[in-house]
């Protein structure tokens, strides 16, 4: 049989990515039918091995009847989500902009913002935490901040305390954002910036006029790579409790499993509503 | 009385003295003044301390003996140079044959994930294929499911394969581009390659050389850069992973960050055996010893090759080309 030199080059090209078809149907497709599988399944684990039984919907209704704490995780979780990742994305912009100024050093600032990425581990935050170094240093001894907890809400309150004892190491998941956007700042053409001056724009208005609009596909990108990492970070408390839930008795593989993906809807959708209103935003504005 | 004409010429001039100043000083349209640089060094350098605090307590206080730390004066030089504490942690992090087991992890995986990364990111960037939108949309969605989902049924899928505790479990998935941020690294590559200019392959080919052996002598020998970036971000998630490491490797094989986790225990442990049962409690200089040891591999490889991963958030072309 001869084959024509254009499907020919289809599989060639075919048997270069074959080992990701592969893996991703043994790997990630099947592990995935198996886990909606379990999650609705009573699993316990006997010497003949791995026994299921149909449960229907249960584990879902347990996770938010019975079991309070898990609830009581997610709703924190999503709390310090929408507190943590403004925070991030400000702050790694700022860096950005101070990074892309005509400066001496840069390449040891780089070298510095970056250096948590490489550290950063569970056990690492674990320890410095039990230190207290990752709170601003001695702030809670000021009495300006002693004078605004005790005459505010309680939402406001937890949200400053929290601010306040993890704000180092929320910053310390600025990273690669930060690398990201100033790779992103240093391809926006310096014509656009010497056209907006001469029209009579000041530094601000470049900023809100050129700098932002041609930021908002990379925004987006930061957006998502700042959700992922935040949420699958060993320390947060959703994803010990799944994994505690694995090898607990009473709940097992299929409880865990019903876990691992209501937490996995949760933030799909924190997902597909931060940037479907980003994108929305994005077209009315600037298309 | 001055003449309406010189009032013309000297207000100017004045004017011009009064311009120069600013510009010097805030900047221009041109150029950035000097207050506005030291208001950008002093805001870089004070964002830089506090982002480095943790970093610098950990290596003072690694260095302080128990009359240092409880001395309130002394915060943060330490009053003598007190390796005593290094020398404890390396005991209690089996630090050697630790960091042997933690490389052996960590560096197979991380060549195996991008060497296929690269096979995978070449076949989408230089061929047409069918569905390959969609197949590099689902690539890409790889990346948003979180390990969790995938951990069980993994485990019980390693389990029936019997390579729980055993490399496999990491370097298998990792060998078929499913390992930890494959997206990412296929995303790079994938970047990589589709700059090549094609009639570099189209000479080849005319010369009579196959796909494969374009791929080998032309490609490879052209991304070299990528393959150093996508095994240095690699190395580096491999070994900070430890919710992953810690279900597939059970107590079979364990790595530094584990380690450095159970590091409070195998200390009080440790201490009862030698001492007696009277409890020695740890204390902060040492378990900040421990954590100074568990990341100062990483440190050495990130001081060595740092710009690398600098160039790898370039080169990934996720800011668009």
């Amino acid at each position: 049989m001869k084959v024509s030199l254009k499907t020919g080059k289809r599989l060639i090209g075919t048997s270069f990515i074959l080992p990701w078809l592969i893996g991703f149907a043994v790997f990630t497709a099947f592990p995935l039918g198996y886990s909606i599988f379990l999650s609705f399944q009573k699993v316990s684990i006997t010497p003949k091995g791995i026994v299921t039984d149909y449960v229907g919907l249960d584990n879902f209704s347990y996770a938010f009847t019975v079991d309070a704490l898990f609830t009581q995780e997610l709703l924190t979780y999503l709390e310090e989500l929408m507190i943590s990742v403004p925070i991030i994305l400000v702050f790694s912009l700022i860096i950005g902009l101070l990074l892309n100024q005509n400066i001496k050093f840069r390449g040891l600032f780089r070298t510095i913002f970056f250096l948590p990425v490489i550290i950063t581990s569970g056990p690492v935050i674990e320890e410095l935490m039990a230190q207290g170094v990752t709170a601003i240093p001695s702030i809670e001894e000021y009495a300006v901040f002693n004078l605004i907890l005790t005459n505010s809400e309680s939402f406001f309150n937890s949200t400053i305390i929290y601010l306040m004892d993890n704000l180092i190491f929320i910053l310390w998941f600025s990273g690669v954002q930060i690398l990201i956007f100033l790779a992103a700042l240093q391809k926006i053409d310096r014509q656009v910036y010497e056209a907006a001056k001469i029209d009579g724009a000041s530094g601000w208005e470049c900023f809100w006029k050129v700098t932002l609009p041609s930021l908002s596909p990379i925004i987006i990108v930061n957006v998502i790579y700042t959700v992922v990492t935040y949420s699958i970070f060993a320390l947060n408390p959703v994803v010990n409790h799944i994994q505690s839930n694995m090898f607990q008795i009473n709940t097992g593989f299929g409880y865990a499993s019903a876990l691992s993906w209501i937490y996995f809807g949760v933030i799909a959708s924190v997902l597909l509503i931060v940037v479907g209103l980003l994108t929305l935003r994005a077209n009315k504005k600037y298309s | 009385m001055q003449s309406p004409e010189t009032m013309d010429k000297k207000l100017p001039k004045k004017y011009r003295h009064r311009q120069r100043i600013k510009h010097l000083l805030l900047g221009s349209n041109v150029k950035t003044g000097i207050v506005t640089h030291l208001f950008i060094y002093s805001l870089l350098i004070g964002i830089g301390f506090v982002y480095l605090y943790p970093m610098i307590h950990m290596g003072s206080y690694s260095f302080m003996t128990l009359e240092d730390l409880l001395n309130p004066l002394i915060t943060w030089l330490p009053s003598q140079l007190y390796l005593e504490n290094y020398t404890t942690a390396y005991t209690v992090l089996n630090f050697t044959s630790t960091l042997g087991v933690t490389l052996y992890v960590t560096v197979l995986p991380a060549i195996a994930q991008t060497l296929v990364a690269s096979l995978i990111g070449y076949g989408f960037a230089r061929f047409e294929l069918p569905l390959k939108r969609t197949l590099f949309g689902l690539v890409l969605a790889t990346f948003i499911i979180p390990p969790q989902v995938l951990m069980i049924p993994r485990y019980v899928f390693f389990n029936d394969l019997g390579i729980i505790g055993n490399i496999q479990s990491f370097l298998l998935p990792a060998a078929f581009g499913q390992g930890l941020n494959s997206a990412i690294f296929i995303l790079i590559f994938y970047q990589f390659f589709r700059m090549l200019p094609k009639s570099l392959e189209e000479a080849a080919y005319l010369d009579g050389a196959g796909h494969y052996k374009i791929f080998i002598r032309i490609a490879i020998p052209m991304a070299v850069p990528a393959f150093i970036i996508s095994f240095l971000f690699s190395f580096v998630w491999y070994w900070n992973e430890t919710t992953m490491a810690a279900t597939f490797f059970g107590n079979a094989l364990t790595t530094l960050p584990l380690e450095l986790q159970r590091f409070n225990a195998s200390y009080e442990q440790m201490s009862a055996q030698n001492l007696g049962g009277s409890n020695v409690n740890i204390n902060e200089g040492i378990s900040m010893a421990g954590t100074m040891l568990s990341i100062l591999p990483l440190l050495v490889v990130y001081f060595i090759t740092q710009r690398w991963f600098v160039e790898g958030v370039d080169r990934s072309g996720i800011t668009g080309e």
